[in-house]
């Protein structure tokens, strides 16, 4: 230790220095998103709540190929299929059941990314809650439901997304 | 001031007030000195909520945050919020705790927090026990505060808060000697250990008779000795950053680990108490007290008041600002700094009084 940082510290100047840095940023522009009225922008990859699509004629997407069931890390997604006949009048494969555990599910976004037809999606819903445990276990006919809700929306992020897939 | 209010109270209830003053009269310097107490304890348990608010707030606005603003306007009813919840919170005893000693650790830490009040004078008079030896029971006192923290890191029967006691008996006992021996300059320059005498004294000297008051202020001679006092008050409070006793990212919060509602909550209220009488001791040993720093514009609580509010605002800066020591350089310092630099200046302090250059007599 020299006699240059002996007096410095005898006299707290490094001290003082770091006091005036906090006591600068005190009045600062705060960066703080009050967040019910303010919300950070979304980008068009958000990965939020699920949803299954379907196709104009009010098919389902899905056929039941269970890549996503197979590719799920938490092990979350749980698929049943049987054949029966589809909106096009053929005989296909689809599914009985389609389930998501989201208390399971860590938003990874493998699902959509595994899915040959993209019938199952994430959407920009980030901003849904369940009272008991299992409202956060969502069958088919709800994930159903948001695709429906929000078909606008998601194809609109599709194919502003499409020409780098 | 007794007489005013004894004169306002036969005022009001007129012909009732002698059966009643007649009643009263052998039990009436206990309600006198009760009366005065709440007068000092209502107001301090409120700066010690706002004080967390503000504490809150200023933190915040350093980490280019907002703060709390979210219940009531600007956020001004947080503290109430927050006490509302410890008080509505169940106090769990650990299986193992010793439950009577257990008990007893948040009433020793919050009882000299709150005892110690008695002596500090916010004006002149206004003090609830003028005692001549004030800054003896200072000491003495502030002394017994860090029992809670042995008292209750102890009965916990469990590592962390034990760790913590350990580390409080060591590390508020060290920083005692040095605010001990900080304050002896100021009793040597005042002559007196009663506090409002120490007040009185700085409003003596040259600076003083100019209208400059300011500068007669023991801050100025005894700056040295200001610095390592305002050091050692933050280490008594355990505040960052010297906050190893409660260590947040070490020992999860030390002595406090295992309590909870308000046995908690008493903690809380001893360390912010206990903050806020550093200030108001700093404001009355070295910065003159109720005293106007300047001549023209009249002395009077206000000035106390807006010195401890810059000591408090200079306690959260540094918060704010500064990491947690280590625990050997705590030691290092207290020991190998504080001690001997204050012994030497007790010295030099002694010398000058003597010399033809003393500024005191």
């Amino acid at each position: 230790m020299g006699a240059r940082d002996f007096i410095g510290s005898l006299f707290l100047k490094e001290l003082f220095k770091g006091m005036a840095v906090t006591g600068r940023y005190m009045f600062a522009r705060k960066i703080t998103i009050q967040y019910p009225e303010e919300k950070t922008p979304q980008g068009n990859r958000f990965r939020g709540l699920h949803a299954l699509r379907r196709y104009p004629n009010g098919e389902e997407r899905c056929i039941a190929c269970k890549l996503c069931e197979a590719v799920c890390p938490a092990l979350a997604i749980t698929i049943e299929a049987a054949e029966r006949v589809d909106a096009n009048g053929q005989t296909s494969r689809r599914t009985t059941r389609y389930d998501i555990d989201l208390t399971k599910c860590i938003f990874c976004g493998f699902c959509e990314e595994a899915c040959p037809v993209d019938a199952i999606v994430q959407t920009r819903i980030f901003e849904y809650h369940g009272e008991a445990r299992g409202d956060l276990y969502y069958t088919k006919q709800m994930l159903l439901a948001v695709g429906d809700k929000n078909e606008a929306q998601i194809a609109a992020d599709r194919a502003q997304d499409a020409p780098y897939r | 001031m007794e007489a005013t209010v004894l004169n306002l109270l036969a005022s009001i209830l007129g012909p009732l007030w002698a059966p009643l003053w007649a009643l009263i009269k052998p039990i009436w310097p206990l309600i006198w000195t009760l009366a005065k107490i709440v007068l000092i304890m209502v107001p301090l348990l409120l700066s010690v909520a706002y004080l967390t608010f503000w504490e809150r707030k200023i933190i915040g606005w350093m980490q280019v945050r907002i703060g709390p603003n979210r219940v009531g306007p600007w956020g001004l009813l947080q503290p109430i919020a927050d006490g509302m919840k410890l008080f509505f919170k169940e106090v769990l005893f650990p299986t193992a705790a010793d439950k009577k000693l257990f008990v007893l650790g948040p009433i020793m830490a919050i009882a000299p927090a709150l005892a110690l009040w008695a002596v500090i004078p916010f004006s002149p008079g206004w003090v609830l026990a003028d005692v001549n030896a004030g800054v003896l029971y200072l000491l003495a006192i502030s002394s017994v505060g860090v029992y809670g923290v042995i008292i209750a890191g102890w009965a916990s029967n469990s590592k962390y808060p034990f760790f913590g006691a350990m580390r409080a008996s060591a590390h508020m006992i060290s920083y005692e000697i040095s605010m001990g021996l900080a304050l002896i300059t100021v009793l040597m320059v005042s002559n007196s250990l009663n506090l409002t005498d120490i007040v009185m004294a700085q409003d003596t000297g040259r600076a003083a008779g100019m209208g400059l008051g300011f500068l007669s202020w023991n801050w100025l001679p005894l700056l040295p000795m200001f610095v390592v006092y305002l050091i050692s008050g933050v280490a008594e409070t355990n505040r960052a950053p010297f906050d190893v006793v409660e260590g947040e990212s070490e020992i999860v919060a030390g002595h406090m680990v295992e309590y909870s509602g308000m046995a908690f909550a008493m903690f809380f209220l001893a360390e912010y108490a206990n903050m806020i009488l550093i200030a108001a001791m700093t404001s009355i040993f070295f910065l003159g007290g109720w005293l106007s720093p300047v001549g023209f514009i009249p002395d009077g609580f206000h000035w106390m008041a807006a010195k401890m509010a810059a000591i408090l605002f200079f306690f959260l800066w540094i918060r704010a600002t500064f990491p947690r020591y280590r625990y050997d350089q705590i030691m290092r310092l207290g020991w190998k700094v504080f001690v001997p630099l204050t012994l030497v200046w007790i010295l030099v302090v002694g010398v000058w009084m003597m010399s033809p250059l003393t500024i005191w007599n």
